[in-house]
């Protein structure tokens, strides 16, 4: 039997084959709680690795469209070499502008490390050139060889040692994301087989007398089945809607705010947590068919 | 219908049957009789395949037993009807969905084989009863149910385990008449009992065999019955 045809009979269902099983109680409780409670992670877990995945973008895309010249000079040589600097860029396809930090911008970035009363007039301070790129960037080999060549105290930065680590890190989020939904399935399959194979045993002389009538164990699997996967899908439905209402009133995304203010979900985004429930109810099918199958066969 | 070749059945290192030979050819009536514990559930067990035998050889309707797979063994059931001592029904199904639940499980549908299930249950006595659970009805009751179910799907063959053991006398003989009803329509039947008086009262209207367990061997009843 095909999956689909097995999914496609699961999903119609049998009144009879669901008749002949009793009500059973606690496990129907545990399975829809757990199956809600494992919905409302996957949830979160979702919106995390979504956030993360924002955020490595986010991290890339900024840091890849911005560089700085760093040029370090004798202070007779400063302003020559920073007028070269500007010329070759001026110049070179894929820098959209460049402009000298002022000493009042310089001495704002360094106050946290000097303090705000830095006499940058006796120090040696390189002077600080920022560059913003165009989409596609330029040549930068080839730019480090003119800079060479025009001023030689000049180093093009283009962030690449500051950008990958952060955007490895927002990577490495996202994969523990993505082991998480994996675990969260898992345990949801593990938590539900517990839960079949002990409304199995409970029914044991229901299934005796089911295969006394002929019942095959396909026909007696498929009464557990449905029940579980109905239950996983109502309990994980409830779990959905409640993270996804937990999700919406969280505060809304920032560009300037922190990693937590961006955690939710945006535009289409909000389509992928409502697919949560019928992974966790396909989950479930194919733990209670194994499940109820391997338990059957046992019964002679 | 039934046949067993030097079969034998060893459960826990002891032998509880060995070396049975057994044919039930079609539309015979035989009884299986014994002191309790003499292994008649056993050899009904290795009959209706719950069990397998341990050595020799079982098959039902011509297909040996030992290698038939689960999907076989249920189709081939479809074609034996059973009653047991304790009737065995769900208790959470009323009378009427218990006896149909043969034609549930083989895929039939059950509100269009309503009329013919109507007629099985004024067969045995039970029209008025078809929406009762299980456990409102008498001893005698459950066991016309029971055979109700048990025929329901039209079967060639029908396994009865003391089907009389918890009924009066009265109700014994009209669960004996509907069975020796049945094998006048052709149906195979074995009936396990321990029952003197029951057999001797059906062999006076049919041609009922008696085979009877002893030592775990199988042996043909003698004039003394």
């Amino acid at each position: 039997m095909g999956v689909l045809k097995i999914l496609r009979a699961a999903a119609s269902g049998d009144k009879q084959a669901d008749r002949v099983v009793p009500p059973s109680g606690y496990t129907a409780t545990l399975t829809g709680f757990s199956a809600a409670a494992m919905a409302f992670l996957a949830v979160f877990t979702l919106a995390l690795a979504l956030a993360t995945g924002r955020l490595a973008d986010r991290w890339s895309a900024e840091l890849a469209r911005t560089a700085t010249v760093r040029i370090s000079a004798p202070k007779g040589q400063m302003q020559a070499q920073t007028t070269a600097v500007l010329n070759v860029l001026k110049t070179t396809p894929g820098i959209k502008s460049a402009r000298p930090l002022s000493d009042a911008e310089q001495r704002k970035l360094l106050a946290p490390w000097f303090g705000p009363d830095l006499p940058l007039d006796s120090l040696p301070i390189p002077r600080l050139i920022e560059v913003v790129e165009k989409d596609g960037g330029p040549d930068v080999e080839g730019l480090r060889l003119r800079l060479a060549a025009e001023a030689p105290g000049a180093i093009y930065d283009d962030h690449t040692r500051w950008r990958q680590p952060l955007v490895n890190a927002a990577r490495r989020l996202r994969l523990l994301a993505g082991i998480s939904m994996a675990l969260i399935a898992l345990a949801t399959a593990a938590m539900i087989t517990l839960a079949a194979s002990a409304a199995l045993a409970a029914n044991a002389t229901v299934i005796s007398v089911l295969r006394l009538v002929g019942a095959k164990d396909t026909y007696i699997a498929r009464a557990f089945v449905r029940r579980f996967t109905l239950r996983a899908l109502g309990g994980a439905a409830v779990g959905t809607l409640l993270a996804m209402g937990a999700v919406l009133l969280l505060p809304s995304a920032a560009r300037e705010g922190g990693f937590l203010t961006g955690l939710g979900f945006q535009g289409a985004e909000w389509i992928l947590p409502l697919l949560i429930p019928f992974l966790a109810a396909f989950v479930s099918f194919w733990a209670t068919r194994m499940a109820a199958l391997r338990t059957l066969r046992g019964i002679s | 219908m039934i046949e067993l070749a030097s079969a034998a059945f060893t459960y826990g290192g002891g032998d509880i049957l060995t070396d049975l030979n057994l044919s039930l050819p079609p539309g015979s009536f035989h009884f299986l009789t014994g002191p309790s514990g003499s292994g008649k559930t056993t050899l009904l067990r290795l009959c209706y395949m719950e069990l397998l035998p341990t050595k020799g050889r079982v098959r039902v309707f011509k297909n040996d037993v030992a290698a038939m797979d689960r999907d076989q063994v249920a189709l081939t059931r479809r074609r034996i009807g059973v009653v047991h001592q304790d009737c065995k029904f769900l208790d959470h199904l009323s009378v009427a969905e218990n006896i149909a639940l043969p034609l549930g499980v083989s895929g039939q549908n059950v509100t269009a084989q309503a009329s013919n299930l109507i007629e099985l249950l004024a067969w045995v006595g039970l029209e008025h009863h078809a929406d009762a659970l299980p456990q409102q009805l008498s001893g005698g009751e459950r066991q016309r149910a029971a055979l109700a179910r048990a025929v329901i799907m039209s079967p060639d063959v029908i396994i009865a385990d003391e089907p009389t053991g918890n009924i009066d006398w009265e109700m014994a003989i009209r669960l004996m008449q509907l069975l020796v009803e049945l094998n006048r329509m052709g149906k195979t039947i074995l009936i396990a009992t321990h029952d003197l008086n029951l057999i001797r009262n059906v062999k006076a209207k049919t041609s009922a065999r008696v085979l009877r367990l002893h030592n775990r061997h199988l042996q043909l009843a003698g004039a003394d019955l």
